[in-house]
């Protein structure tokens, strides 16, 4: 990737390179789909100090104190992760940015990867902190550029809101080259710097008066475009929900597409209102612009006509505004099985959730990989709210049902998610006379999100080594005096510790150790194969694993699915499957 | 119109460098072009979809594909190929992978896997199915599924051989490169 060069680029990679481009020198992020590639790119740049955090607020505060200390600074986070940065965020539009600073969040419409829909840009009305939208790659480099130098003229932190389609989508970027930006000087300056109340009083009235300043430059910005195609018919729309509208309404519409979607331009609106008959206002997820257009008086088509859930499509934008019909297609005449996502072959959350689902406990659980142990047939996840939720709410479970029901109830809890927002939980069970046991399921890597490091697998986020959090130590240091280590492919000998550990009258924790099998480390070899002594009883299937099967009434496993991890050998109790190596 | 290529499958199979390998070949001819892909939870064995749209003189807009509008689904898998065989438009081609993965609740017994497939699917649109794993296992690694399909589609196209094996000399990895090129010329010559 040279200067003045073109390259097909994901929105997020397009975002890396805006963030390069502009001069960045730190960026801090924890990963969450679909933002994570954002910080992975950033890695490229050798210019860049990056970093994944253990959580966003973490994240957050990182790229805050950089931006205090003079530096363009950034972090991104997927739409839930802005919840757990709100904090800083919230008081850091008071503060202003020295270097500029950006939190790019990225929203999931359709929820592809996510356990909610939430709609980012009401964060950025709440914390008055403006925020730019792009449509395509290209202007994702150039909004991330806009945004640094927005954030510095006006003092002040901005967002940058993505969608998964943006985020995912590969389009033409023209590459630029880097302003290498002094860092700022840092001045000592309390009155900016450090918001108590009456520091902060007089900041409010700063964020006011920028807030003004910011709606005037709205009207400006050619971030705001109208394009007059001579039509009667007007569609005000942001982000990708104008390339979808674009293709199914062509130049048969007037656009006014939105690249600021905080704050909103009035007069601008207003002007493109007058010269139409009829204003449609498309946006997925929450009536955000839509309500804003309402309440200066214009009468819109909006979610009357469109839909508050999931992601749209050029087809039913087509037929929302002229009625048109979807092209002729061939359509499947029978119902057919869908495809959810699975554990994949040689997980090592398989072993764990065979165990307790052959316990019967109640599982509290939390959000990775190990989620999809919810899923038939291990189907042993009862309960999954955000990260970290596992082990607090079984903690408050445990104090609604009492010490019988603590005694039938376990957490489970990735590596990553209990350094991002589990341990506080552990803590809080200590403190307050809890008996739960805790599972950390340790696979030594953050693996729903596609493999970053984190502060348990001893490399950063470059691969360098760097100093391991010891579980163990880790653990026994908040207090759990009983820490227990266990493989969770050994299923006897793991069976016999959940038994252990649920039953004693104090809190425990049980690290179940072994790696993702996706992990370049792991080396399984060969396959499993059944041989002559199997007699049907169907006990590995009960392991939900994509390589069994039954065919024509039989076990058979798929050498070409299975990757020869050997649980099911241990599970079956007739010595029927045995290894073949390749 | 763009052209408009759906590359469906099962999390795990490789979909991504297919619509990479793609990506790469309109951008060098000069075509605007968008590609969307899929990461993250459903990359974990469930179905996956994506699509690449070019246009050799004007600007594509929306990264994605409607029921009845694919030009080409190229399907890794056959539950998926039927899957996606509303989205082929009309006149429009499908390659498929014969290959079968059953999906969760087949494995648990809740569902059946559909029978005959192919067969329904070629009622209804021109097929071209081909047993591209046991092509992958023949060119040395049988994670080659993706590029012997890529094979197969070049072959349906008027790109010259040469111009999709530069793009598949920058695109995959150096060290998987000699199976991969043998993998595509298995599909091209299918
Ligand atoms: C607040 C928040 N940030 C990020 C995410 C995205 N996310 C989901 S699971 C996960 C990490 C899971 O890693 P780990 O706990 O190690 O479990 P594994 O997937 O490896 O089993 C992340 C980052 C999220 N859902 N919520």
């Amino acid at each position: 990737m040279e200067k003045n060069k073109t390259a097909l680029m994901l929105g997020n990679a397009a975002i890396a390179r805006g963030a390069y481009e502009a001069g960045v020198r730190v960026v801090a992020s924890y990963p969450g789909t679909p933002s994570t590639e954002i910080t992975e790119s950033i890695v490229k740049y050798d210019e860049i100090y990056a970093e994944w955090s253990p959580n966003e607020k973490v994240a957050a505060e990182v790229a805050i104190g950089a931006s205090i200390g003079g530096a363009r600074a950034m972090s991104c986070c997927k739409h839930v992760g802005l919840n757990v940065m709100a904090d800083p965020v919230f008081t850091m539009s008071y503060i202003g940015a020295n270097g500029g600073l950006v939190f790019c969040v990225a929203d999931d419409p359709g929820m592809h990867s996510s356990q909610n829909e939430q709609d980012s840009r009401h964060y950025a009305e709440a914390s008055k902190i403006f925020m730019l939208e792009p449509a395509d790659s290209e202007e994702c480099k150039e909004y991330t550029k806009i945004a640094f130098d927005m954030s510095e003229e006006y003092d002040t932190p901005a967002f940058i809101r993505l969608s998964t389609r943006v985020s995912h989508s590969q389009s033409i970027v023209k590459l630029g080259e880097r302003k290498d930006n002094e860092l700022k000087e840092y001045v000592k300056d309390p009155g900016k710097y450090v918001m108590m109340p009456g520091n902060a009083k007089k900041r409010h009235v700063v964020v006011e008066e920028r807030i003004k300043k910011l709606k005037a430059l709205a009207e400006e910005t050619s971030l705001n475009t109208v394009e007059d195609n001579g039509s009667k018919i007007g569609v005000i729309t942001a982000g990708i929900a104008y390339m979808y509208a674009k293709e199914a309404l062509g130049n048969r519409v007037n656009y006014l597409k939105l690249g600021m979607v905080y704050p909103l331009p009035d007069k601008k609106i207003l002007d493109f209102a007058a010269k139409c008959d009829k204003i449609y206002v498309i946006e997925e997820l929450d009536p955000y612009i839509e309500k804003h257009v309402r309440s200066i008086g214009v009468d819109v088509i909006g979610k009357d006509a469109f839909t508050l859930l999931g992601e749209y499509t050029p087809a039913m934008i087509k037929k929302a505004v002229f009625g048109e019909d979807e092209p002729e297609y061939a359509e499947i005449s029978e119902n057919i099985p869908v495809r959810p996502p699975v554990m994949c072959a040689g997980c090592p959350h398989r072993g764990t959730f065979y165990v307790l689902k052959k316990l019967g406990l109640t599982v509290s659980g939390d959000i990775g990989c190990y989620t999809l142990g919810a899923v038939a047939p291990l189907a042993s996840v009862d309960t999954t709210v955000c990260m970290g939720a596992s082990v607090s709410a079984a903690l408050g479970m445990a104090k609604a049902r009492g010490d019988e029901f603590a005694k039938k109830l376990v957490s489970v809890i990735g590596d990553s998610t209990f350094m991002h927002s589990g341990i506080t939980g552990l803590v809080d069970i200590v403190y307050n006379k809890g008996i739960n046991t805790v599972i950390i399921l340790d696979n030594s890597i953050t693996g729903m999100t596609g493999h970053q490091d984190n502060p348990t697998t001893g490399k950063t986020i470059r691969g360098e080594a760097t100093k391991q959090v010891n579980l163990i130590t880790l653990c026994k240091a908040v207090g759990i005096d009983r820490v227990v280590v266990a493989d969770p492919f050994d299923v006897k000998n793991f069976e016999k510790v959940v038994k252990e550990e649920v039953q004693a009258d104090e809190p425990s924790v049980i690290i179940a150790q072994r790696p993702c099998a996706l992990l370049k480390t792991v080396k399984y070899t060969g396959h499993c194969k059944i041989n002559d002594s199997c007699r049907n009883c169907k006990m590995c299937m009960k392991l939900g694993c994509p390589a069994i099967s039954v065919r024509n009434g039989k076990v058979v496993i798929d050498e070409n699915q299975c990757n020869g991890c050997g649980l099911c050998i241990n599970v079956c109790p007739f010595g029927a499957i045995e290894k073949e190596e390749n | 119109m763009t052209k408009n290529i759906m590359i469906v499958g099962v999390g795990g199979q490789g979909t991504l460098l297919a619509s990479r390998i793609l990506g790469n070949l309109c951008m060098g001819l000069g075509y605007d072009v968008k590609v969307s892909e899929v990461h993250g939870m459903s990359q974990r064995g469930g179905s996956v979809v994506t699509y690449v749209k070019y246009g050799k003189d004007e600007k594509v807009y929306s990264p994605i594909i409607d029921k009845g509008e694919a030009d080409i689904v190229l399907a890794f898998e056959l539950l998926e190929a039927y899957r996606a065989m509303p989205y082929v438009k009309k006149g429009g081609k499908m390659i498929l992978n014969s290959q079968k993965i059953d999906p969760m609740p087949v494995i648990t017994g809740a569902a059946e896997y559909p029978s005959e497939i192919e067969k329904k699917i070629s009622e209804n649109i021109d097929v071209t199915a081909v047993d591209a794993l046991a092509l992958a296992k023949e060119a040395g690694n049988i994670k080659a599924v993706n590029v012997v399909l890529i094979g197969v589609m070049a072959k349906n196209t008027d790109i010259p051989y040469d111009k999709w094996i530069e793009t598949i000399k920058v695109t995959v990895p150096e060290k998987f490169l000699d199976v991969n090129l043998k993998a595509f010329d298995l599909g091209y010559r299918f």
